[in-house]
């Protein structure tokens, strides 16, 4: 499908040139520096992208070659972006804040000709391994402090640079030539390479047109309604396809306004400054402001301290449907504009979120509680799912249907298919060309009707919603063949604050099993409340009334698995609590709290054999390890407890457009 | 340690000029103490140099003569070719030395940018009262000024603590900001009291960065004294050693390392 810029303007630097004719005046992009927001209008980044393409002409760039782009979000740099695609050469962001070797590897994949980077950091990073970087013939800074004394033989100021582009675009032919350069470009042209970071293996570089990016970038405005009056911050890594789209491709079309700040530390004040209405963040950054703000709290006076908790509370159970548009009672209304006068908007201002009109959460799962928060003040954000692969969106959250545990309907033009493993496979116009250099990788990771394999799991809900579980990699089956996503179920039961850590079984075994941990904090709490006497976690795990509250919080678990597609089979048939807690001390964590099933099956061998023999209790004797390093041994019997199957309600996978 | 990779980068020895300051068999006493005795060394202009020496030996003394702060009983010292009668550290200041201090001196309850800005005081020519009304001359010399500060600002990386009162720092930062407002003097000869003292790995390596930094671009002329040895090997073009206030070895880094009084000094030495 054409896009409906590209009759007029079909690759980036066509369109910063249709900016600058149809919105001139308006600025295009702020940097603060030295204390104050320095701005330029889009006829000015125009110039700048023109006579920063003749310089990089002059040193001699040709079309097809690479650039990479190494630094923080500055400026120049995105307009190095721009003024290689010019030239019809490829921008390559890198990470800026990647090893040397790391930047190495991706430097010399691509073949970088070039390489624009923000500082002198960035140059020594890149000088430490050029003679690993046959390719690079010249490399380009943005802040020359530092630089005075190096060999400026292949080292250049960019503001040099366009200088020189500039001086020689007085001469007419020259400029005209110059323009002609830039009209051959078209719409098929390799527009980016996008290095994925790469949790496994060496890094890939998505190979992505204008086509795709313009696409992309459309899909989003249209979304939600973007235009030339909107602002973001831009602060994200560069080399993330969520900031190009984002920060360098909607903006572009778009025509809005683009903010750097001035580093990694002010972006807080300078988003406050600014007042941002658009805003993309992973889930951590949203936390970092949740909990500095609930810590500040715990140093306030206790009026204040009371009123913020006590409206947080009205919020928590208002605010999402006034959002949202449900009926509210007219009581809760008024308390709920009573709240947001004296604390949702101050706090609002605070995350400088004023202004928002919409914000994305991605990269990863966002705790429920989170994001209810920042919704329940009044702030609408929404999670997204995305792949470098796609140019960004597979799915999105239409206004009115957010929920905390979905990701959201398929993205306009994105088609979703869930494959036989439950393999999210999507298809949509700005999909990727491949992996650059990589056709193995590429032909393993396409089907042959044009899907993209995703690498995660997930189905639909029956709202049409998509719901990712794990990597697919990590989704077992039963016997019987039904899906088993073992990540899935734990988080489900882990959901429940009596409950700390879950292991699941059930990988080629007939039915599903967990072993649970307590959270002794919570139960404890629970205990001394219910007169429930316990000399240790082992005793009060062992606990009858503990092990009915377990088996009730299964129960739910297991209804709503009934309840959802293809993963009815995956339901929890017997379980046990652990006698001890699981901790990275013995090797059943990782050091970042995660379980590590197939070392536990095999240490509590005993416990795992009585889950699916039938018994109902079982002996286990395990090593554990106290902090000092000594040894010693517990023994226990474990009870071993059945949970109710329910029947499967939820209808067979259904295909969503 | 990265310092060193840095030192080769960003210093070649090769613009150090005429002397900018001369030490002459300077002694200083406090009653019966001796706190220097008969001292001499010079200070070329453009180039880095350290003072070191084990806890006593009367380095900080040292810089407290240079700047004026304490007046030498014997000897003379020379600035910029003009031998000194007792100067007083304003003097100093307005004649181009700046300084900090082995406690960080700071108004704790000013803001970064405020503590910056005492820096310029000296430069300021509008009186009193113009700048208490803050209009029309005052006011433009003020953006001038500003425009100093954020330079200097920027050029420390310090720009998300502009706003923030001094006292609430970490120490590092506090240095820096320390460093900032002598750097706001625009000094010929910057005297640095143990700017990394106190400081994590981290925060030296930015220091020591800074250092190289303000020496390469402004020029500016730089004496430090410094405990660290491997900072100061990486980063002075040339050492002073004192001991007991009596000065025992004076070169390179590399001549001053291989020489045994100091080894002895440092490591100490049966008597």
């Amino acid at each position: 499908m054409a896009s409906a810029a590209a009759a007029v303007a079909d690759t980036f630097p066509k369109l910063v040139l249709r900016n600058a004719r149809e919105r001139g005046a308006r600025v295009a992009f702020r940097h603060k520096d030295l204390g104050i927001w320095q701005s330029w209008t889009w006829a000015e980044v125009a110039e700048q992208v023109r006579a920063y393409a003749r310089g990089f002409e002059q040193l001699g760039l040709k079309r097809g070659e690479k650039v990479a782009i190494i630094g923080y979000n500055r400026p120049r740099l995105y307009w190095s972006m721009a003024a290689a695609q010019w030239l019809g050469a490829i921008p390559v962001p890198v990470y800026a804040d990647s090893v040397a070797d790391e930047m190495a590897y991706v430097l010399d994949h691509a073949g970088a000709v070039f390489a624009c980077v923000q500082d002198q950091e960035q140059v020594d990073k890149v000088l430490s391994v050029v003679e690993r970087l046959p390719n690079l013939r010249h490399m380009l800074y943005d802040e020359p402090r530092g630089l005075r004394d190096y060999d400026h033989a292949k080292l250049h100021d960019i503001g040099d640079v366009i200088e020189a582009g500039r001086a020689a675009l007085k001469d007419a032919a020259v400029s005209a030539a110059h323009d002609r350069e830039m009209e051959q470009g078209a719409s098929d042209d390799l527009a980016i390479i996008l290095y994925t970071s790469g949790t496994t293996g060496r890094p890939k570089g998505v190979m992505l047109t204008h086509f795709n990016i313009i696409t992309a970038a459309e899909i989003g405005c249209g979304f939600d309604g973007l235009n030339e009056s909107d602002e973001i911050i831009a602060y994200l890594p560069i080399a993330w396809v969520g900031d190009h789209v984002f920060s360098y491709a909607q903006a572009i079309i778009a025509g809005f306004c683009v903010n750097c700040p001035e580093g990694p530390e002010t972006v807080v004040d300078d988003r406050r400054e600014i007042g941002t209405t658009y805003a993309f963040a992973p889930p951590r950054v949203f936390e970092t402001m949740l909990t500095l703000t609930m810590v500040r709290m715990e140093d306030a006076g206790p009026l204040m301290r009371k009123l913020f908790h006590y409206f947080l509370g009205v919020a928590k159970q208002h605010g999402e449907k006034i959002l949202n548009g449900e009926p509210v009672p007219l009581g809760a209304r008024l308390l709920y504009k009573l709240g947001d006068i004296i604390i949702y908007a101050p706090l609002r201002n605070r995350f400088g979120l004023t202004n928002i009109k919409v914000g994305y959460t991605a990269g990863e799962a966002i705790g429920p509680e989170l994001f209810r928060f920042y919704r329940s003040i009044g702030v609408n954000l929404k999670q997204l799912y995305g792949q470098t692969e796609a140019g960004v969106y597979i799915t999105m959250q239409p206004d009115g249907e957010i929920k905390a545990d979905t990701v959201g309907k398929p993205a306009p033009q994105v088609e979703i298919r869930i494959a036989d493993n439950g393999e999210v496979l999507y298809r949509s116009p700005s999909i990727f060309r491949g992996y650059y250099k990589d056709d193995e990788k590429t032909a393993e990771t396409m089907t042959e009707d044009g899907y993209v394999r995703s690498g995660d799991a997930g189905f639909f809900d029956e709202s049409g919603h998509l719901k990712i579980i794990d990597r697919a990699k990590d989704v077992g089956k039963l016997n019987s063949g039904e899906l088993f996503p073992p990540k899935y179920i734990e988080n489900k039961l882990k959901f429940y604050p009596n409950i700390k850590e879950v292991v699941a079984f059930g990988q080629g075994r007939d039915y599903a099993t967990v072993a649970l941990n307590i959270d002794l904090t919570a139960v404890g709490n629970w205990a001394e409340r219910n007169n429930v006497v316990y000399a240790s976690y082992q005793e009060l795990a062992g606990h009858p009334q503990v092990y009915e509250m377990m088996a009730k919080h299964v129960d739910e678990v297991n209804r709503s698995l009934a309840a959802e597609p293809m993963m009815g089979g995956a339901q929890i048939k017997r379980f046990l609590i652990l006698h001890k807690e699981l901790d990275a001390d013995d090797g059943e964590l990782t050091r970042t709290q995660k379980v590590r099933r197939g070392f536990i099956a095999e240490r509590y061998a005993p416990l795992v054999e009585a889950l699916y023999n039938g018994s109902t209790q079982a002996d286990i004797s395990t090593e554990v390890t106290f902090e000092d390093g000594r040894k010693g041994v517990i023994s226990a019997t474990v009870k071993v407890a059945d949970a109710k199957i329910y029947p499967v309600t939820a209808p067979a996978a259904k295909e969503a457009a | 340690m990265n310092a060193h990779s840095m030192a080769v980068a960003g210093t070649p020895v090769t613009h150090k000029g005429e002397v900018l300051l001369s030490v002459e068999n300077v002694s200083l006493r406090f009653g019966g103490v001796k706190a220097i005795t008969d001292v001499s060394f010079d200070i070329r202009k453009g180039e880095i140099r350290a003072i070191i020496g084990p806890n006593g030996a009367g380095k900080t003394s040292m810089l407290n003569c240079i700047n004026g702060f304490y007046h030498p009983q014997e000897g003379r010292i020379t600035y910029k070719g003009v031998r000194r009668a007792k100067v007083r550290p304003h003097q100093a200041a307005a004649a181009g030395i700046a300084r900090t201090f082995q406690n960080v001196a700071l108004f704790k309850g000013m803001s970064t940018l405020d503590n910056i800005m005492t820096g310029r005081t000296l430069k300021m020519r509008k009186g009193f009262f113009w700048q208490a009304l803050r209009h029309g001359p005052a006011m433009s010399e003020e953006i001038e000024h500003r425009k100093v500060v954020e330079d200097i600002i920027d050029f420390l990386q310090i720009q998300h603590i502009r706003k923030l009162p001094v006292g609430k720092l970490p120490y590092g930062l506090q240095k820096r900001v320390e460093l900032g407002r002598a750097l706001a003097m625009e000094p010929e000869l910057l005297l640095l009291d143990e700017p990394m003292a106190g400081m994590n790995l981290e925060e030296k390596e930015d220091m020591c960065r800074f250092i190289l930094d303000v020496n390469n671009q402004f020029g500016t002329t730089i004496a430090l004294i410094e405990h660290d040895m491997g900072v100061v090997m990486d980063l002075s073009d040339r050492v002073v050693v004192l001991e007991y206030g009596r000065k025992i070895a004076d070169g390179t880094p590399a001549e001053v390392k291989a020489d045994q009084r100091v080894i002895d000094a440092y490591l100490g030495v049966a008597h």
